[in-house]
């Protein structure tokens, strides 16, 4: 049921509208306790961004605690494997705290300081966003509170206990699927009895508005710089960028500088599970259609009477049955192309980028990866291709481990 | 032409008393034993049923009406069952009205229109949808209006003056109070704050106003029903309905009985609060 394509506007840049809209995504579907701290977030937001201070602050942050700007890097020895396009990486994996989940908790931490709020709380799913928070948390003295499904918490100990060494208390959610989306709810549900005093860091570009755009901003960094090191590095801009999509944070971080340079072509990759035909995926766009969860209209994973179907994926980062919904207005308008990547894709991926060019990939950006290895050898050599190294691998080995059969 | 839910409360300021709404969810435990006690709330005391929508994600609830949520699903509970069960309720019962509270995922993905024409046909009064604040009024809201049910509206105790008007505009039928900032079924929210508040609230409508959430037994709904229009309880209903199944979940002889005996003690309560 996906409404038809609107004419191209002039810019995909403009978005979201006064109603936090992207075309019929977006909105601010939540509870009326919520809705008075929606409107101060928001407004909030709009205060900083029109304030020069905050952005010296984020300056100052990402330089010298996260280390930005990241390397971007030209994968040669993958390049010439592939035998096709050029391959290069951002190498948002080199952050402080192993993915680009820290360019969001930044933001978000800073305007949480901003706005007198004492207390934080966040969802994870892998650990990664769980892991960011706890850590800004710790350097600014905030107590913070992680809602992890149990389900993660038994596939992610590592990151649990990185959560806990950082100071923060981690509640495993036994609710519903015990996932990323319960441990969404139940944040939701403590964020409603503590509205306060506390500030909920949504970890992705979803949730009520201004979640979306907010977080797609602090995400930004990640294309603005890109773009700067490609002209740099090649003269021009690349041909193609690719990245992996569960909520999809690190794609409309990479994408969203380049929206209006309709010469490059967009892909962002989904989670393909089993395989979309067995109905064991994550793939809210290409299995799903839109709904109403989380505080925003999106395409979801639902059954026909409009309840939630738990997502399926390897990658505990994307198991998530959402998406954020400038996502699902990029799908519509046909901007942005979304494909899928399967578990043992995603696996092949992992190992393959581990022995060719020593670097250990996150489970998310194994998906993006399998992708590149599709598509650049179908491409011709002066062609470039982005894609988007949006976490590190390490959190991953004992779940990887396992998949092979190797006993650590 | 005044509502069901109008003449209702009409009729319960007439007696000088507060009312009693209970919510149950539709289908919990299975389809068959609910229909069993929604067609006898109102013999048991209830004077406005709110029927819960069962949902898999229902963020704004309590352990007790999300374990109650999956019980209806998991026994096969869905929109459809659920419209089937107010029009079998309605073939019998004519006065009592029915308020749908939910989350708007279900409704949306069966569609706006067709909900609103089915639940109209089936004899629904009101609805309540959690997610669905003023900000998104065209979504729900406004064609519900148009297609004659109320559309009652959450006020929480975040909800200050200056946002209130906001909240009234375009609520109808009564206002449902939520008395602490919290989910169903956990804090309880002291009488005086709850006077306090109904007061607050009726400075800014005329509209009856309902107060809910941590309203556990006949005393606390007394002491709702003596300071506001009506008393709402529904974790415990739903929570005596989990404690009379057996361990695979299934409901027992007593299942019924042992729910609508709960619904009496409250109707008591609140029927001698202001004697």
């Amino acid at each position: 049921m996906s409404t038809a394509p609107a004419a191209q506007p002039n810019s995909y840049r403009t978005g979201p509208d006064e109603h936090g809209r992207f075309g019929i995504f977006g909105g601010r579907f939540v509870a009326e306790t919520l809705m008075p701290l929606i409107l101060e977030v928001e407004k909030a937001y709009k205060a900083a961004k029109a304030d020069p201070g905050f952005a010296d602050e984020m300056e100052y942050y990402r330089k010298h605690y996260i280390g930005r700007p990241s390397p971007l890097y030209f994968a040669e020895r993958l390049t010439r494997e592939l035998g096709g396009a050029k391959v290069y990486m951002k190498r948002d994996e080199l952050n402080h705290t192993g993915s680009h989940k820290v360019n969001n908790c930044l933001g978000q931490a800073l305007l949480a300081r901003r706005m007198k709020k004492t207390r934080i709380i966040a969802e994870t799913g892998a650990g990664q966003h769980g892991v960011a928070t706890a850590t800004l948390c710790a350097l600014f003295n905030l107590p913070c509170t992680v809602y992890m499904g149990a389900t993660d918490i038994a596939r992610q100990q590592p990151n649990v206990f990185r959560m806990k060494l950082l100071g923060a208390e981690v509640i495993p959610v036994t609710s519903g699927t015990a996932t990323l989306k319960d441990a969404m709810n139940e944040a939701l549900r403590d964020w409603v009895a503590n509205v306060e005093n506390t500030f909920y860091i949504i970890g992705t570009a979803a949730g009520p508005h201004p979640y979306p755009s907010m977080v797609r901003d602090f995400q930004s960094v990640i294309g603005t710089e890109t773009k700067a090191q490609m002209l740099e590095a090649e003269g021009r801009l690349p041909d193609t960028l690719v990245a992996c999509i569960g909520g999809g944070s690190n794609a409309i971080g990479l994408f969203h500088p380049f929206l209006d340079d309709r010469e490059v072509e967009i892909i962002g990759v989904e989670a393909g599970g089993d395989g979309i035909e067995t109905g064991r995926h994550a793939a809210s766009l290409t299995g799903g259609r839109p709904g109403v969860l989380h505080g925003n209209r999106t395409y979801l994973l639902q059954n026909d009477d409009g309840q939630i179907i738990d997502a399926h994926s390897i990658s505990a980062g994307l198991d998530y049955p959402g998406i954020g919904p400038e996502h699902s207005w990029l799908h519509e308008m046909k901007r942005v192309k979304y494909v899928s990547a399967t578990d043992q894709e995603a696996l092949d991926a992992f190992q393959h980028l581990a022995r060719v060019e020593g670097i250990i990939p996150a489970l998310e950006p194994a998906h993006a990866l399998a992708h590149v290895m599709k598509l650049a050898p179908t491409r011709p050599k002066d062609n470039i291709i982005v894609m988007n190294l949006c976490g590190r691998g390490d959190k991953d080995i004992f779940a990887v481990a396992e998949r092979l059969g190797t006993k650590l | 032409m005044s509502t069901r839910i109008e003449r209702r409360f009409a009729a319960l300021q007439a007696e000088g008393r507060g009312g009693l709404v209970v919510f149950v969810t539709a289908g919990d435990p299975a389809y068959e034993t609910s229909r069993e006690i929604v067609l006898g709330l109102p013999a048991a005391g209830a004077d406005v049923i709110e029927l819960g929508m069962p949902f898999t994600d229902p963020m704004a609830d309590g352990p007790a009406i999300q374990a109650s949520s999956l019980r209806a699903l998991k026994a096969g509970q869905n929109m459809k069952k659920t419209l089937q069960l107010v029009r079998d309720f309605r073939a019998r019962e004519q006065d009592t009205p029915i308020v749908l509270m939910g989350y708007y995922n279900p409704i949306y993905s069966y569609g706006v229109d067709r909900f609103l024409k089915d639940a109209g046909n089936a004899g629904v009064d009101g609805l309540i949808v959690v997610d669905l604040p003023p900000e998104e009024d065209q979504e729900l809201c406004l064609p519900a209006l148009k297609a004659g049910l109320n559309f009652i509206r959450l006020a929480t105790p975040t909800t200050d003056d200056q946002r209130l008007p906001t909240v009234l505009n375009n609520t109808s039928g009564f206002v449902y109070y939520v008395s602490i900032m919290g989910i169903t079924g956990t804090r309880s929210a002291s009488s005086t704050d709850i006077g306090a508040a109904v007061a607050r609230l009726k400075r800014h409508t005329d509209l009856p106003v309902a107060v809910g959430f941590g309203i556990t037994d006949a005393q606390s709904a007394a002491a709702v029903a003596r300071v506001a229009d009506a008393a709402v309880v529904g974790s415990a209903v739903v929570g005596r309905i989990a404690g009379s199944l057996d361990r695979d979940g299934r409901p027992q002889a007593e299942t019924v009985r042992a729910t609508l005996d709960l619904v009496t003690e409250l109707a008591a309560g609140v029927r001698g609060a202001r004697a």
